[in-house]
């Protein structure tokens, strides 16, 4: 049995990918992270069931947005100690490609974070890194 | 004779659907108000096990789904569609052990973009879990292939 979220964003040397197996979502869709010294890399390896549309056939929308989501969530846990797991207030999903069926990346950037909001931005790439088939913007509550 | 609406097929739709068949959702129905989809409860969704709050990914989901149908009711056949953006708002954690529902309107139709705005919730969306708000391209390729 995996460890409480709430201690683990707590400790000192929290690791992503613990933070990923305390979440049942992040393991059902199959997500997992790389780590290049501080550097985060989330993993959404292909899979059939996350389909949305069969007949192109392209990831569900709500796959790459749910990803994206965990991907920021996986990246303030990592850079940042917090008394709770951080929250999402809103989020904006633009949806810049079709995601086709292969494996899928993300990496998200801490624009700010303050006493009680962090704004993060995500952006995933399936082949190319500059060709990005969504972005997010998120804010999430962390007081 | 008026033809059958195509929200008569809403329902296989869902069912052909492999991420809503993957999470449970199924299709409940459409009116005045939208069209509502409802993911019942499962562990295998939840964000956080300490208090069994469905992920806000799923959240995201469901709503993504619902809003894309809101515009093929709309649009009453059926248009392949892309998701321009998708804002959702997430006011309070869905409640462990309950169905979550969404209903999503298409309040504006032009020729190539839907819409759309959304409420997920478990009995009222005057007590929302979330709210969204989406617009999506609609493929037409009759004015296409006129252009």
């Amino acid at each position: 049995m995996s460890e409480d979220l709430s201690k683990l964003v707590r400790r000192e040397d929290c690791h992503p990918a613990d933070v990923l197996a305390a979440i049942p979502f992040a393991r059902f869709l199959g997500v997992y992270v790389e780590l290049a010294g501080d550097e985060l890399t989330a993993h959404l390896p292909f899979h059939d069931k996350l389909i949305g549309n069969p007949m192109i056939p392209a990831l569900h929308g709500g796959v790459i947005g749910a990803f994206m989501e965990i991907t920021a969530m996986a990246q303030l846990a990592f850079s940042e100690k917090f008394d709770h797991i951080p929250k999402p207030i809103d989020v904006t999903i633009q949806y810049l490609r079709s995601g086709k069926p292969v494996h899928t990346y993300a990496r998200a950037v801490l624009n700010r974070v303050g006493r009680t909001v962090a704004n993060v931005e995500v952006s995933a790439w399936q082949e190319q890194k500059h060709h990005p088939i969504a972005t997010l913007q998120a804010h999430f509550l962390i007081g | 004779m008026s033809q059958p609406p195509f929200s008569n097929m809403f329902a296989e739709i869902v069912g052909h659907t492999p991420f809503m068949k993957a999470i449970g959702v199924h299709y409940v129905g459409t009116g005045p108000d939208g069209v509502t989809l409802a993911l019942p409860y499962r562990d295998d969704l939840v964000g956080d096990p300490e208090t069994r709050v469905l992920s806000s990914g799923v959240v995201t989901a469901l709503l993504d789904n619902t809003c894309g149908m809101a515009v093929w009711d709309r649009v009453n056949e059926f248009k392949p569609l892309a998701t321009l953006d998708l804002r959702i708002d997430y006011m309070r954690p869905a409640m462990p052990d309950n169905e979550l529902k969404a209903t999503a309107r298409c309040y504006k139709l032009t020729r190539s973009v839907g819409f759309v705005r959304a409420f997920a919730y478990e009995v009222s969306p005057d007590d929302p879990v979330a709210a969204a708000q989406a617009a999506f391209i609609i493929s037409n390729p009759a004015l296409r292939a006129k252009a």
